[in-house]
């Protein structure tokens, strides 16, 4: 465990040390599943989620061999969902085989996004149940074999035995010897108690990390096949651009040309060697004509706000709004902006191809095989039964990002060639056609008594859309895909809005702080019964989709800075304010904890006394239950200001956390620190730009993030180890963390940011408004 | 097509590939390693970082044809799974990665500055990887585990 990191309520941690694990290379392959015909006990082809053979295999020599549809995105599931498995079954961490994302052997388990795989995976269902189906059956069939009754048996290391008299015992793989269970999952079946836990709950190291830090790691982007050609894409210079022609003839004598591949508007390259492809799709001489102009950058949020048609949504509407701000002692309003943002990641997608006739094979980092699969099958004409999509790590995806859209690249070009094809973009292709996380305006108005309290809460926003995940049935949603032929899914506009029916945190567009009531049912955490949360979508002119913690960070932003300027203008401590206003137990707790992590001292910001030259400090908190229901967390940031620069440092970052139990302490560790940081990239350096007719934001200079020599704060957490339901942790930290920043700006220098990036020309600008 | 010889961790590598290839794609694709990786192609974010003649250079940007014989070392080069070298071994102990792409850049990178500047202090650490990307935010982690391997190498 790190020092910074403390966990609350258990100490667990005692006796961890043992369970860590060595794996060699090839311990390394199979638990990855580079070769799932060769560790799977069984082949599971694609069965249904209700049998336990769809989830576990028990081999003769005791090693079990788990399927998981929800794949290892670099924030250690891979290890937790082992550790699940070992421990559910009473076995050691090493003598579980993981085989995740492959539709010829794992569950069909949709997507792996939106922090869902704890709560798929670690509750009374799927993986967990499978695990504990699995040792409800070998228990049972050792009480017969050992005529014992079963409450008088107990699983350990692999063996069943009698808990009085360990000589009368019976091994796994004796009780099941590589045979199919032959039962459905169990959905009354006992999951071992928290309390009993001695592998899930330890901080076991992830295994691929040793072979990631020695060059070992196969990444989808390592995937050679035999006879493999390399493909490039040619991608329209100008959004919306039309294909009129290819003049194959310019690139025709280049060396390792094989082909050029056009379809509708998707025009590409195969040749023999990455850099031939690279070379000829550069040269290849394509006429394009224009698409219509692009709104104009600097004015998008005033389009976003006056665009038609429009989509509109009541989440919540007491009704009684108007009346009640009408009302109130003091009226507070404010408007925040955010811009659209790159998932961006590090590597350039990739991904090969294997069409042959009515067969395909498609090794991809897409978070979700089963849908793509389907998507391809629509894009290369195939029955979906006969696409087979393999998942392998790329960078870090963080949602949406290149690896649906370079897996139809490859396909497509694999179909046209009739070759093994492996596709990886280009940096501009990468940035320049990904969907964006969204952009938005979000009005916040409230009405405060003359007690100071909160009487009623407005919260009126836009964003675009356009796609987003192709899912099964949508291949236009990403660029790949509507550059082939297939519209994105239609904008299906909508006003005026309808009353709501059932409550639903539509991605925290209502505020922790209103009782969330719709009809006689409240799902909301807060005290604020008046309240009313209108949203309006217009159809994007980019394309966009779910970007780490997609549309909960933008409203959580807007909803945190909110609540301290309302809490600042009434000259009251922000963390009191909160609480004030606040029902959830858990909220509190965590806000809390967060508070005293950082020694939070009581006081109105801005703080007294404010230099309003040189470099100023100051403390911002935040809060969040995201979506509603899955994970709570509060950070309070430190920040130091220069005043004469507008430079945002931030120091420290004090996050309180609590998703249920815990699998792995530092793994959920990781996955709270790295949101930290991506919600200080996000919050400070990240904004797509554009012209009049293409993203100008193509490479790492026209869109900047936090490189590895910025100075980035302590980060201490305190993990709440709570139990009962398992949520998500892997949005939670990036959600709060850009407010924290804002409230913290504000109490070192009074100066109020509300658009995101805070860059130095906003800061400066904010100062000279105080 | 041209033929060169490469010397690679410790190795000869006769290639045949268009002289003005960059090195990445022939160690990436020729020679099938896996530790340089193709992040942008541009130079801008480090993973493609190779040690030739100890200095961190970017494979990416260098075509083939001008580095002669001189030694390449690639991660792969450095340690091995069953024996890290030390710096990797800083980054199993800390688990200083998400996705681990990256970190070919910042551990060849790292360990290129700390060859010849033993006593760097976190600030120059952080200046040599100024130009080094991380985006799922392993920067706390990836520092204490450079720190880590600094600390050793300094006794």
């Amino acid at each position: 465990m790190k020092p910074h990191s403390k966990i609350s309520r258990r100490n667990f941690m005692k006796g961890s040390a043992a369970l860590v694990v060595g794996v060699g290379a090839t311990g390394l392959v199979a638990r990855f599943g580079l070769s799932p015909s060769a560790s799977a006990a069984q082949g599971i082809n694609g069965a249904p989620g209700n049998q336990l053979d769809s989830w576990i295999a028990i081999a003769a020599d005791g090693k079990v061999t788990a399927y998981t549809g929800k794949c290892e995105l670099g924030h250690g599931l891979h290890t937790a969902q082992t550790q699940l498995i070992a421990e559910e079954l009473s076995v050691p961490f090493d003598r579980v085989t993981l085989l995740q994302c492959d539709t010829g052997v794992t569950p069909d388990q949709g997507t792996t996004s939106g922090a869902q795989s704890h709560p798929t995976n670690f509750n009374q269902a799927n993986l967990a149940l499978a695990g504990a189906t699995a040792r409800e059956v070998l228990t049972q069939r050792a009480s017969a074999r050992l005529n014992l009754p079963a409450q008088q048996l107990v699983a350990r290391d692999g063996i069943v035995m009698s808990r009085t008299d360990a000589s009368k015992r019976v091994s796994y793989g004796e009780l099941v010897a590589g045979a199919k269970f032959g039962t459905a999952l169990n959905t009354n079946a006992s999951r071992k108690p928290q309390s009993e836990w001695s592998i899930l709950g330890k901080p076991i190291k992830r295994p691929e990390i040793a072979a990631m830090v020695t060059g070992q790691f196969e990444y989808v982007h390592n995937v050679r096949v035999p006879g493999m050609l390399h493909g490039q894409v040619v991608r329209p210079p100008f959004v919306g651009a039309t294909l009129e022609r290819v003049d194959e003839s310019s690139v025709r004598g280049m060396a390792g040309v094989v082909k050029v591949v056009t379809k509708k508007n998707f025009v590409g390259i195969v040749a023999e060697k990455p850099w031939q492809a690279i070379q000829a799709a550069a040269k290849l001489n394509v006429t394009w004509s224009r698409g219509p102009a692009l709104p104009k950058h600097s004015s998008f949020h005033d389009t976003l706000r006056t665009q038609k048609p429009t989509r509109d949504t009541f989440t919540v509407n007491s009704k009684d709004v108007d009346e009640k701000i009408g009302g109130a002692a003091k009226v507070i309003k404010a408007t925040y902006l955010y811009p659209y943002q790159m998932h961006g990641s590090f590597a350039s997608s990739c991904a090969v191809a294997d069409v042959q006739g009515e067969r395909a094979t498609i090794w991809s980092a897409s978070q979700a095989v089963y849908p793509l699969r389907d998507s391809a099958a629509l894009v290369l004409g195939l029955r979906p039964e006969n696409v087979h999509v393999i998942f392998r790590l790329a960078s870090g995806c963080y949602g949406c990002n290149g690896a649906d859209p370079v897996s139809y690249d490859a396909a497509l070009l694999s179909q046209a060639a009739g070759k093994r094809v492996r596709v990886q973009l280009s940096r501009k292709d990468e940035m320049a056609w990904e969907n964006y996380g969204y952009a938005f305006v979000i009005d916040q108005r409230a009405g405060v008594d003359a007690t100071g309290n909160i009487v009623s809460w407005d919260h009126v926003s836009w964003s675009a859309v356009m796609g987003g995940r192709p899912g099964g049935g949508n291949p236009g949603n990403v660029a790949s895909g509507m550059l082939a032929g297939f519209e994105p899914a239609a904008f299906a506009a909508r006003s005026p809005a309808p009353d709501p029916t059932n409550f639903g945190n539509m991605s925290n567009a209502v505020p922790s702080y209103v009782t969330g009531c719709v009809g006689t049912r409240c799902g909301g955490t807060g005290t604020i019964a008046s309240q009313r949360v209108l949203t309006h979508n217009i159809r994007s002119p980019f394309f966009t989709g779910p970007l780490r913690s997609p549309e909960r960070l933008q409203n959580t932003f807007a909803h945190e800075s909110f609540m301290d300027e309302i809490a600042a203008s009434l000259r009251v401590d922000p963390v009191d304010y909160r609480l004030r206003h606040l029902a959830d137990p858990r909220l509190i707790h965590v806000l809390q904890e967060a508070a005293k992590l950082a020694k939070w001292e009581k006081r109105p910001s801005p703080r007294s006394g404010i230099a309003r030259t040189g470099t100023v400090s100051g403390r911002g908190i935040s809060c969040v239950l995201y979506e509603g229901n899955n994970g709570y967390c509060a950070v309070v940031a430190e920040v130091d200001v220069t005043q004469s620069t507008g430079a945002i440092v931030v120091k420290n970052l004090y996050i309180a956390n609590d998703c249920g139990p815990i699998s792995n302490p530092d793994g959920l560790n990781n996955q709270l620190e790295g949101g930290a940081i991506q919600g200080i990239s996000r919050a400070l350096l990240e904004e797509v730009t554009w012209d009049d007719e293409k993203v100008t934001s193509v490479d790492w200079r026209t869109y900047r993030p936090l490189y590895l020599g910025a100075e980035v704060p302590v980060i201490r957490t305190q993990l709440i180890n709570a139990e009962g339901r398992a949520m998500g942790a892997g949005e939670t930290a990036v959600t709060v963390v850009p407010a924290a920043i804002a409230n913290a700006v504000f109490d070192a220098t009074g100066a109020r940011l509300r658009q995101i990036p805070f860059t130095p020309e906003r800061v400066k600008a904010a100062l000279a408004a105080r | 097509m041209a033929t060169f010889t490469l010397r690679v961790n410790g190795q000869n590598h006769p290639v045949d590939v268009e002289p003005d290839t960059p090195l990445l794609f022939v160690l990436s694709d020729d020679l099938a390693l896996r530790g340089p990786k193709f992040g942008c192609g541009l130079g801008q974010c480090g993973s493609c970082t190779v040690m030739l003649k100890g200095e961190a250079v970017r494979s990416c940007i260098t075509p083939v044809n001008t580095v002669g014989n001189s030694e390449i070392t690639t991660l792969e080069g450095l340690g091995t799974l069953e024996k890290p070298h030390p710096i990797q071994q800083a980054f199993i102990d800390a688990q200083a990665v998400q996705c681990g792409f990256c970190v070919n850049g910042v551990i060849m990178s790292a360990k290129a500055y700390l060859d010849k500047n033993a006593r760097a202090s976190d600030a120059d650490i952080r200046q040599a990887l100024s130009g080094v990307l991380c985006r799922c935010g392993a920067h706390t982690r990836m520092m204490q585990a450079i720190r880590q391997y600094a600390q050793g190498v300094r006794r």
